[in-house]
């Protein structure tokens, strides 16, 4: 490929997203960015707003001290993992 | 009479331990202890709480009581060291996949990963996207300058489709035969939307590359025979991802 | 400086609302330490408060009371947060959070000694220095005492004022709660307060548990404020004049609503005092 054809290969991709993108951002991305936490739940974006500050104290005076369970006990449990996983184990780093 | 610091220190000490303070005392000598569990508890939970929302996926994928109780021991081995709680949780991914009682989950490391980069993405700068009339003038020997939100993971196990099936009114998580790596792309799209998407490897490639300054023409090339870049620029654009674009000659 | 009126603190979670409804209120009131980052939604919001109302910043994560130096770079971000949003005041408080570079994100009380008081009078030196303003120091609520404490707070607390210029911060929950924890007198401690020196008055809800002696009071900022701490603002305004007052609600965050008659409770309280003078 020479030096002018992927010129024209760039300016014809910029220009045809630009036209896909600006149709695509009207309609389908809202609704998945609204899935994903978006503008309509800004105010309640507590997960991805990160932990913020504490300054306040709590009365659970057990909180300490407890034997605690360990073990996995959520949604986890829905979610099935495939047999021999080697190949999907963590990655040790 | 202890000096501050040997205070200070005793009472560090005693919040992680069945030490007291030095020099704490109560009207009833009897209720130190119990008074003193006060800022035990302040702290613990306190601090479980904001790692919590920092990845709050894994949370719910463990549920509360587990990850109490991870919390608890992630904070003895990696307190935070800033006054900023954001700051705080970069060591979890690598510190779930290092408990052993977790290990038959082995994408929590990777979920882990999404919610920390998501953080990440939720406090980047600000910055407005290039114009139309400048994209227009992108060429090969061109670098782009890409939102400083954008992240981009390569993932070994499916954790991209698990940390979606964990929002509200998520799809199902994917069956054990359909296992396969991923990679996603996290970045926010103005001050608010968050974009956590899978996307193919080879435009992973190419935003890696782009990422790492490399120019469009080597950016291209890298990401192998698949690779569409009318498809990349259009993920890119439709999020208003690029915010310059460097000719090289501005350096 | 804020105005003598009553304002909130501010969550997330109650902007929508705020925005739709321009309540009326005096200033609003932020954790700096949730405005650190780079950009994003929290100062997109923060902006917008901004134009429409005084803010007020609350430090949470300075350390104060800790025996290590200031933490330079926090102070550096305090500096960049005060000179972006130009707030009409900066508060902190008379405890520590940290001690050799590890943060436990709580306030803690400490000791008040001769060596206590002049670690914290260097260390609002140096952040008056930094910011280039006065700031408001804030009265603990605290569960223990220590021995080695040879200055009563409200001494410890009108000497750092003296000597460092800086204004206070009347927490009037944390009074009581302070007060009932130590069996002590309340109404006795808010007369030994340096009240001259007050710019800013704080009320939040507190939690009770069940000691032999007695109850100890959590500050817990997770319910209505109490009415033994509504009967000791009374007292203050009616004898002192309205003050900048804030209600705080951080835990179990109420709708906007909730958390506005709460406010709203203040200001008929600030407004009686007004008329009374007036009169």
């Amino acid at each position: 490929m020479s030096k002018i054809e992927t010129t024209l290969g760039i300016a014809a991709a910029v220009t045809c997203a630009l036209g896909i993108a600006t149709a695509a951002q009207a309609d389908d991305m809202s609704k998945k960015m609204e899935k994903c936490f978006g503008v309509a739940l800004a105010g309640q974006n507590d997960c991805a707003a990160g932990p913020g500050t504490t300054c306040a104290g709590t009365a659970t005076m057990d909180y300490q001290g407890n034997a605690w369970k360990l073990v996995p006990a959520g949604t986890c449990a829905e979610i099935k993992t495939p047999h021999g996983m080697g190949s999907l184990e963590p990655i040790k780093m | 009479m202890p000096s501050h610091l040997e205070f200070a220190r005793s009472f560090q000490t005693a919040l992680g331990s069945d030490h007291l303070p030095l020099g704490a005392q109560a009207g009833d000598p009897t209720e130190i202890a119990q008074r003193f569990n006060v800022y035990r508890n302040n702290v613990a939970y306190g601090l479980s709480r904001a790692l919590a929302r920092q990845f709050p996926a894994v949370e719910r994928l463990v549920g509360t009581d587990c990850f109490a109780g991870v919390a608890q021991i992630f904070i003895e081995h990696h307190p935070p060291r800033s006054p900023n709680l954001t700051d705080w949780g970069v060591e979890f991914p690598e510190f779930l996949a290092s408990l052993e009682t977790l290990s038959t989950l082995p994408y929590l490391r990777d979920v882990a990963r999404i919610e920390w980069a998501r953080s990440r993405a939720y406090h980047a700068c600000d910055a407005k996207p290039s114009s139309s009339e400048r994209l227009k003038s992108l060429a090969q020997h061109h670098s782009i300058c890409l939102h400083a939100s954008v992240q981009v993971l390569n993932l070994a196990t499916p954790a991209g489709s698990i940390w979606a099936s964990q929002q509200p009114g998520g799809p199902a998580p994917p069956a054990p035969e359909n296992w396969l790596p991923e990679t996603v792309l996290i970045a926010r799209r103005g001050v608010a939307s968050m974009i956590t998407e899978l996307i193919p490897p080879e435009i992973a490639c190419f935003l890696q590359q782009i990422l790492a300054r490399q120019t469009l023409a080597t950016a291209c090339a890298k990401a192998g025979p698949d690779f569409d870049l009318t498809e990349a620029l259009v993920l890119l654009i439709r999020n208003d991802l690029i915010t310059d674009i460097n000719d090289g000659r501005m350096k | 400086m804020l105005p003598a009126k009553t304002g909130l603190g501010f969550k997330p979670e109650h902007f929508p609302a705020i925005i739709e409804t321009q309540p009326d209120l005096g200033f609003f009131e932020v954790h700096a330490e949730n405005y650190m980052n780079a950009g994003g939604m929290p100062h997109a919001m923060l902006e917008r408060l901004r134009e429409n109302y005084a803010i007020s910043v609350h430090g949470v994560g300075l350390s104060i009371g800790g025996p290590d130096p200031l933490d330079e770079p926090h102070l550096t971000r305090l500096k960049a947060l005060c000179d972006r949003y130009q707030p009409e005041s900066f508060s902190e408080h008379l405890a520590w959070a940290s001690h050799g570079g590890t943060w436990m994100h709580d306030l803690l009380p400490l000791p008040y000694t001769a060596e206590t008081l002049d670690i914290v009078c260097d260390h609002i030196d140096r952040l008056q220095e930094v910011l280039g303003r006065k700031i408001l120091l804030e009265n603990p609520a605290t569960y223990l005492t220590f021995a080695q404490s040879d200055i009563p707070e409200t001494v410890f607390l009108a000497q750092i004022a003296q000597r460092t210029g800086c204004g206070l911060l009347l927490d009037v929950n944390n009074v009581f709660v302070s007060c009932v924890n130590h069996r002590s007198d309340p109404r006795a401690y808010l007369d030994a307060f340096a009240m001259h020196a007050v710019g800013e008055i704080h009320l939040a809800g507190h939690d009770s548990e069940e000691l032999p002696s007695g109850p100890l009071l959590i500050d817990s900022h997770g319910k209505a404020v109490s009415e033994p701490v509504w009967a000791l603002f009374g007292e203050i305004v009616s004898k002192f004049g309205p003050i900048p007052s804030l209600v705080e609600w951080d835990n179990d965050v109420p709708d906007f609503a909730t958390l506005f008659a709460e406010a709203h409770r203040a200001a008929q309280r600030l407004e009686d005092t007004r008329h009374a003078l007036a009169s």
